[in-house]
Order: C-alpha cells, then sequence, then structure tokens
C-alpha cells in the first residue's frame, strides 16, 4: 500500500504563521523542528549553565556559605538533569537528527512529521516543570542518579516532579528514536544504499536503537520509584524488605546507553565537519560504521561498571570491566580514523574545525580515564569522587558540547543564510578549551586525593586547586558571551553565505540557504559520494555528484 | 522506499510543493514502538525475577496465588487473539457484518478479561503494600492491565469504524484495524510470559 503525503497535511500555506512566528508553532517542517530543539536545549544550557556556576562559587570555600547545604544539592539535582535531558541530548539528536537526517536520507520530511513535533513539544513543559519543582516545595535532591533509598527519604515533591519530567523527556526521546529510525531505514531515495550515507545516518540509527531499547528500562524503573515515593511500597527500600541495587541496575541498564546516546552523534556531526573542513574524505568509512554498531551492542552490556562498589560479585566485575575495556577498541578506531582524516588535509583553522580539534584532543582525554576506571581496583579507589566528575565532564561537556559548539558554526549559514564572525569564533573557541581545561582538569587532581563529589563542604587542603577549577568555570561562562553576540550580530548583519559557503558535497548544501519547505524545489539529489573531496576537489561540488 | 514523483509531472507543476509517495510505514513505527514497550516489560520482568531470586520473603508472607482464574484469564486472551485474527479474514473479504461480529467478541472477551483480573485483585488475600511480592505483582499485572484496557477501547473504536463497507476502517484502508491486532498480539504474548514468570514459576 501507499500513501501520499501532502506537503506536511497540514493548514493551507496562509493559515500557518510565518517568520518567527513559525518557530514558536506546532510546525511539521523538520528544518523549523530541528531549530526549536536547538535555541529551547541553548535556553535550558544557559540555565543549567548558570546552576554550575552557583556550585563552583560554593567550592570556592571549604564551607557551605554560599547557599545552605539543602540548596546545593537541588542545584547539583537540577543542573545534572538539565544539562542531560534537556541540552546536551535534545541537541545532538533532536536538533541536528531533524534538521539533517532528512537530507541526507533525500526525503523532504521526517517519516512521521506530527510524531516529530509532539516529541519536541514535550520538551519546554517538562524542563520548566522542573525548574519550577525548585519553587514549591524544594526540587529533588538525590542527582540526576535518584538512587533510593535517598531519592525515597528526601522530601517527596521535589522527586515526584523530577520523575514525571524525566518520563515526559523520555517519551520525547523515544518518539524520536523511531521517527528517525523509520527515516533513515525506509525513507531513503531509491538509489541509495545503507553504505552510502553520510557518518551521521549511522550514528543516529545507532543512536536511536540505544533509544528504543533502553530508555523504557528507565520509565519503569522511574514508575516503581514514583510508587515507592507515593504509594509507599517497597521495591526499592531496604526497610520494607526492598533492593536497591535492582534499582541501579535498572537505572544504569538505561544511563550507561545514555552516555552513548550523548555521544554516538556527536561522532557522527564530527565525522561530517572534518572532511569537509580539511578537504579530504573520511577515513575508514566502512570501520566507522561497523565501530559505531559495535559501540551500540557492547554500550548495553557494560552497566555495571558504575556499580563496582555496590557489592557486585567478583564474575560479575570480571564480565563488566571486560567488557568495558573493549569498547575502547571501537572508540579508538574512531579516534584514529578521525586523526587519519585530518592527516595531509588542506585544512582550514576556522572555528568549526577548531572545536571539532578540541573535541578529539578532550575525548581521548576522557576516553582513557574512562578506560582507567573501568579497572576495579582503581575504581574502588576514585569512585564517587572528583575524578568522576572529571572523567564525565571531558565525555560530555569537551566531547559532545564541542561538537554542539563546532556543528552551530558549521551549519549556521545553512540554518540561516548568514556567515558567522570567524574571528569572534575562534576567540570563543581559544576561551572555551582554556576554561574547560582549567576547570576540569585539576578535579583529577581532587578525586585522586579523595575529594568526594556531590558534597558543599570539603577538606581545607583542597581549596587551591577547588579556587583554580572555578577561575575555569568563570572563564567557561565568560566564554558564552562572544558566542552569543556572534550569533546576534551575524542573524542581522552577517555576510550572506550563498548556499554552499563550505564547498561541501553532502546534500544539504545542495539547495538553497536557509531550505525551502520541503528542502528541494525541483527534485532531491542523490549524492552517493558525500565524501568524494581530494583529487576531485579542483572541480565544482556538483559536478562530482552522479 | 521513497519514490519521489517522476520529472513529467514535476515540471508541470513546478510552482507548487511538491507530494512525495512513500510506502506506509506506520506499521513499522508501531513495531518499533512495541519493541520500546516490550523493553519496559522487560525491566519488570526482570526486576522480578531478581527480588525473587535474592530478597527472601518474610516467612508468615502470604505470597501464594490461586491458579485457576489466571489459567482462565490466559485462556480469554489467547481466544480473543484468534477471533481478531478471523475479524481480519472478513475486513479482507469486505464482509463487514460478520468482521464486526468478531471484532465484538474480541472486545468482550477483553472486557472479561478484565473484570476476571478485577475479581482476582479483590480477592486476593494481599494488598498493594503487604509485601515485596504483593508489590511486583500489582505492578506488574496493573502495567498490563492498563494496555489491555487501552486495547479494548481501540477495539471498540474500530469495531465502530467498520459498521458498513464503505465505513473508515475496511479492506483499502486497513491501517487501524492492523495496527490495533498487531498491538492485541503484543498485549497476548505478554501476558503469556507474565503467566509464567508470575504465576507458574
Amino acid at each position: 500500500m501507499t500513501i501520499s503525503v501532502k506537503p506536511s497535511n497540514s493548514p493551507p500555506e496562509k493559515l500557518q504563521p510565518t517568520g518567527w512566528l513559525k518557530y514558536l508553532s506546532f510546525s511539521l517542517d523538520h528544518k523549523v523542528i530541528g531549530l526549536q530543539y536547538l535555541v529551547c536545549g541553548f535556553l535550558f544550557y544557559l540555565i543549567g549553565g548558570s546552576l554550575a556556576g552557583a556550585i563552583r562559587v560554593e567550592l570556592v570555600s571549604p564551607l557551605s556559605d554560599f547557599m545552605p547545604r539543602e540548596v546545593y544539592n537541588q542545584v547539583l539535582t537540577l543542573h545534572g538533569t538539565i544539562m542531560i535531558f534537556l541540552w546536551i541530548v535534545p541537541v545532538v539528536n533532536g536538533a541536528f537528527g531533524n534538521y539533517l537526517i532528512p537530507f541526507y536520507v533525500g526525503a523532504r520530511d521526517m517519516a512521521f512529521p506530527r510524531l516529530n513535533a509532539v516529541a519536541f513539544w514535550l520538551i519546554p513543559p517538562s524542563g520548566l516543570m522542573l525548574i519550577t519543582s525548585y519553587f514549591i516545595n524544594g526540587a529533588a535532591q538525590s542527582g540526576w542518579t535518584a538512587y533510593p533509598p535517598l531519592s525515597i527519604t528526601t522530601p517527596a515533591a521535589g522527586q515526584i516532579i523530577w520523575i514525571l519530567s524525566v518520563l515526559l523527556l523520555g517519551g520525547s526521546s523515544i518518539f524520536g528514536g523511531i521517527n528517525f529510525i523509520a527515516t533513515i531505514l525506509k525513507l531513503r531515495r531509491p538509489g541509495l544504499k545503507l553504505m552510502q550515507l553520510p557518518m551521521y545516518c549511522w550514528a543516529m540509527l545507532g543512536t536511536s536503537i540505544l533509544v528504543v531499547l533502553s530508555t523504557p528500562v528507565l520509565a519503569g524503573t522511574l514508575i516503581l520509584l514514583s510508587f515507592d515515593i507515593v504509594a509507599h511500597t517497597g521495591f526499592f527500600n531496604p526497610s520494607l524488605g526492598g533492593n536497591v541495587i535492582v534499582y541501579q541496575h535498572l537505572f544504569w541498564f538505561y544511563s550507561h546507553p545514555a552516555v552513548y546516546i550523548m555521544v554516538l552523534p556527536a561522532f557522527g556531526l564530527v565525522s561530517e565537519i572534518l572532511p569537509i573542513h580539511s578537504r579530504k574524505p573520511l577515513f575508514g568509512y566502512t570501520t566507522m560504521v561497523f565501530s559505531i554498531m559495535g559501540i551500540v551492542v557492547l554500550g548495553l552490556v557494560v552497566w555495571a561498571h558504575h556499580m563496582f562498589t555496590s557489592g557486585t560479585p567478583p564474575w560479575m566485575r570480571l564480565f563488566f570491566t571486560i567488557a568495558t575495556a573493549f569498547i575502547a577498541v571501537p572508540t579508538g578506531i574512531k579516534f584514529f580514523n578521525w586523526v587519519a582524516t585530518l592527516w595531509g588535509g588542506k585544512i582550514s583553522l576556522n572555528a568549526a574545525m577548531l572545536f571539532s580539534c578540541g573535541f578529539i584532543i578532550n575525548f581521548v582525554l576522557g576516553g582513557i580515564t574512562g578506560v582507567a576506571l573501568a579497572q576495579v581496583p582503581f575504581d574502588v579507589h576514585v569512585h564517587d569522587t572528583y575524578f568522576v566528575v572529571a572523567h564525565f565532564h571531558y565525555i560530555v561537556y569537551g566531547g559532545s558540547v564541542f561538537v554542539i559548539f563546532s556543528s552551530i558554526y558549521h551549519w549556521f549559514p545553512k540554518f540561516t543564510g548568514k556567515m558567522l564572525n570567524e574571528n569572534l569564533g575562534r576567540f570563543h573557541f581559544i576561551i572555551t578549551f582554556i576554561g574547560f581545561n582549567l576547570c576540569f582538569a585539576p578535579q583529577h587532581w581532587l578525586g585522586l586525593n579523595g575529594m568526594p563529589r556531590r558534597v558543599a563542604e570539603y577538606d581545607p587542603q583542597f581549596q587551591l586547586i577547588n579556587q583554580i577549577s572555578s577561575v575555569g568555570a568563570l572563564l567557561m561562562a565568560l566564554s558564552t558571551l562572544p558566542f552569543l553576540w556572534n550569533i546576534f550580530q551575524s542573524s542581522f548583519y552577517g555576510d550572506d553565505a550563498g548556499d554552499n559557503p563550505w564547498n561541501a558535497l553532502t546534500p544539504e548544501w545542495l539547495t538553497s540557504s536557509p531550505p525551502p519547505v520541503e528542502n528541494w524545489k525541483g527534485e532531491a539529489p542523490l549524492v552517493l559520494e558525500p565524501y568524494g573531496y581530494g583529487e576531485k576537489d579542483s572541480k565544482e561540488p556538483q559536478e562530482q555528484i552522479k | 522506499m521513497t519514490s519521489l514523483v517522476p520529472k513529467e509531472q514535476s515540471s508541470e507543476r513546478e510552482n507548487e510543493l511538491s507530494s512525495e509517495e512513500h510506502e506506509d510505514f506506520r506499521l513499522f513505527g508501531l513495531i518499533a514502538f512495541l519493541i520500546a514497550d516490550g523493553m519496559t516489560f522487560a525491566g519488570f520482568f526482570a526486576a522480578y525475577l531478581t527480588f525473587k531470586a535474592v530478597n527472601p520473603i518474610a516467612p508468615d508472607a502470604i505470597y501464594e496465588l490461586e491458579l485457576s482464574l489466571p489459567t482462565l484469564n490466559t485462556v480469554l486472551l489467547l481466544v480473543s487473539s484468534f477471533t481478531f485474527h478471523r475479524a481480519g479474514k472478513f475486513l479482507e473479504k469486505n464482509e463487514s457484518k460478520q468482521c464486526q461480529k468478531w471484532l465484538l467478541i474480541t472486545g468482550v472477551l477483553g472486557v472479561a478479561f478484565l473484570i476476571s483480573q478485577m475479581f482476582e485483585y479483590f480477592t486476593l488475600p494481599f494488598g498493594l503494600t503487604d509485601n515485596l511480592f504483593a508489590s511486583t505483582f500489582y505492578a506488574l499485572t496493573g502495567f498490563h492491565g492498563l494496555h489491555v484496557t487501552l486495547g479494548s477501547l481501540m477495539i471498540m473504536i474500530i469495531w465502530w469504524q467498520t459498521r458498513v463497507p464503505s465505513g473508515r476502517v475496511n479492506n483499502k484502508n486497513k491501517f487501524p484495524f492492523e495496527a490495533v491486532e498487531l498491538y492485541w498480539h503484543f498485549v497476548d504474548g505478554i501476558w503469556v510470559v507474565l503467566f509464567i514468570i508470575l504465576y507458574l514459576l
């Protein structure tokens, strides 16, 4: 059976809001939804960043003098939840996925446009719910992991709102994942094989499989947890015969893949950006594909390495240590492929490229500490210390957020038709890179020396290093200013970008900037060699497309 | 597969927005959703089995279940899967009267399952918060019961929509019927697993 899809099946053109108003509407255009995700995510990033700033201010002195301990706990819980569920996951998946995937598969929209809009519009209300819970009897205090019995014994209202909010965001994520899988597998242009797709499609396919398989487990777990809080059942309450370890297993069954949900799409985006700005084909396409799928499979069976101090039996420790060490292999393959892509290329050090290179450096550092943390003796030593905080932020900030900035610099001309100011962008990169490393590198030492995480007070011997870290955080906060100014200024007064400012070969550049509704005026181009740079580079990009 | 509008056609309506024809993959999306839904149940089952293996129930706690009612429930759901399938056969032939009859039987079997489940709830000697087994039992069967409730409602809706051969659901527009049927078989399958794990094991 075939169904005919009218342009978005939506009200006639005249009834739809135009201009900037369409970004506040229930639009079904994948490009509008992508930018909705991006801007909404960035607003939450500013909120989550302010909370991180509050944490670093508190940690300037060893006493809890800036805010009471309960407030500190709420701030760190909100910071973690907002940054993960409202900034990185929606932006690396929802924003760039929605904008780029239909172009890459040669489609005019996503497979399920309405579901797509629903998935986005679940995000702002749940985010607002989460933030306003602070003003109703206090927000959740048990961190983004919400481990029982802590989450059962802290004030219930905040924790329940937290659970509801995460459930809604999980639903949004699952709807998005289903949509991406259907779009990539089913909506491909005839004649376009899977192995001819740009790498970001593969990354999104892998990520969406992880989303569909693991997010529902978290949802089920949180439903049980909410029963414990509201109905006083004892699933995870040891005093009622329950078992807290079961919660940890179920939670990490989602939340370890969640790290890949945050970082796999970033891998894909980097694989798009590096070839274009170094004018070389992506090195090792096939190995990239297999390493993505390898990470997906292995990523589902490594979760218990978060639980080495939870009384896990030796065989479990052995299995999960080995599985975790194995995951370094596909990740290492990807790392070397990126380096080989750059090797001997005609590299233009613009802001997008700089942020991608920053990503490679930070990510390999975070990856090394990750392999170290997978070793049981070392993990038992640094578990729940600032070493884990440093490792995690090297992956999600040094990894994913650097890629988000890189992608904004790379695709802003396509989004708006205007170029960003490159020098301001390079300035932004330098402050961000210095600030980030100044903030998080010292935390490795803090952790090795035993400073526990998630505590407002600490031993005075750690004060100097904490102050250095806070200076880094201040730099990171300041680095947002040139970026915001750049976006604001370039949106109104930037140079015109033209259709294809980077001379790129991937399909989104083969249409006008910003692209029209339905992506192409005529027939969609069939791009069989999205990375055909190199010797042919002297020709015009369009000529190379068969 | 996407098949874009052929060139000859697209040129004659150059100024219009082109529409695109592609295979109907709403069922594909539904299958992906059911996999996700199945993972929720898998999480619950894993939790239940771990609780059973690791957390001993207090010796004086009551956690024995009667087998008669749940066996009846299993039969009800399995038969309803067959009746649904039969309704599908008649929809294929566009015999809406027969199709409706079998759909109605399916819906009634679903509702009978819910009533029987309610009856079991009221006769059980333990409540939601009595012990860990009781809590898990109610959580699992309740979550499944929610699925049966939704399924029964949807069966009633498509029963209404097939009332005439030219109605909303007919042998040309079968998607609503197929979607509900797939969902219903899924709910049945989950029940069989649940029955084995919860009652027989």
